[in-house]
């Protein structure tokens, strides 16, 4: 669904500023938009009170330092939407 | 307060875990090289360190919710708002509650009052890291020590 990106992309446009016009799903949060890593707290607590989740933040950061994983894997936002909603889905699943 | 130490709270007067929130105490020293300056004649308390001793009110408020396991660094301070003026000598009735326990972050909403009065509020946003190292940690339980951390509290809840 698109939803996640529609609400994540709103978030955005609000809390840095930036013209919904720009925010696609292939934008780079940190490269293409500019976002700082400051910035992006206000954004993971938007994102985490829209969703009722806790975005991993701290995990992603190390996995990105460690060479474990890429900056594009959570912050291109059609990938930070999927991440989204396997939260959701995680979230949803019986424990 | 020691304000030449950055200790701006005297003592923790409520911490409740369940309800994330905490109370502290604060008196303005009568006396600090910092009047002399701010202002010759007409000593006021800075309003950064009123903001100041929100994020510290907030900061063992987020050590006591990570059980003393993270470090809080003040990141952001927003809506803050200094409504009166602050004066050598006043007691100040501090608060502080967790809006939202984030991964990495977490952000608080903070007020100061005397007799009853507003003085200030902000809402603030901290990096919460691991202790950069034990001497640090120790430090930080010297001075939770000093100010009546309840530590056994910790160990319940």
């Amino acid at each position: 669904m698109s939803s996640t990106f529609d609400t994540v992309a709103n978030i955005i446009a609000e809390t840095c500023d930036i013209e919904r016009a720009k925010i696609t799903p292939e934008s780079h949060a940190i490269d293409d938009l500019g976002i700082d890593s400051l910035d992006f707290l206000d954004i993971a607590f938007a994102i985490d009170k829209a969703f009722g989740i806790k975005l991993p933040l701290e995990q992603w950061t190390q996995e990105v330092n460690d060479g474990k994983a890429t900056t594009e894997q959570y912050f291109v936002l059609k990938n930070l939407c999927a991440r989204i909603d396997e939260l959701i889905a995680a979230k949803g699943a019986p424990a | 307060m020691r304000l030449e130490y950055f200790l701006l709270l005297d003592r923790i007067v409520d911490l409740n875990l369940d309800d994330r929130t905490i109370r502290t105490e604060a008196t303005v020293p009568t006396a600090s090289t910092i009047f002399e300056g701010h202002f010759p004649g007409h000593p006021l308390m800075p309003g950064v360190l009123l903001i100041e001793t929100m994020a510290q009110t907030s900061g063992w408020l987020i050590i006591a919710l990570t059980k003393f396991t993270r470090m809080p660094f003040l990141a952001a301070v927003k809506e803050a708002k200094l409504r009166t003026f602050v004066t050598p000598g006043q007691v100040l009735a501090v608060k502080a509650a967790m809006v939202h326990d984030g991964s990495g972050y977490a952000m608080t909403k903070a007020e100061i009052r005397h007799e009853g009065k507003l003085v200030c509020n902000a809402e603030l946003t901290f990096r919460t890291v691991e202790f950069p190292s034990p001497d640090f940690r120790a430090s930080m339980e010297k001075i939770a020590a000093e100010i009546a951390f309840p530590m056994e509290a910790l160990a319940h809840g």
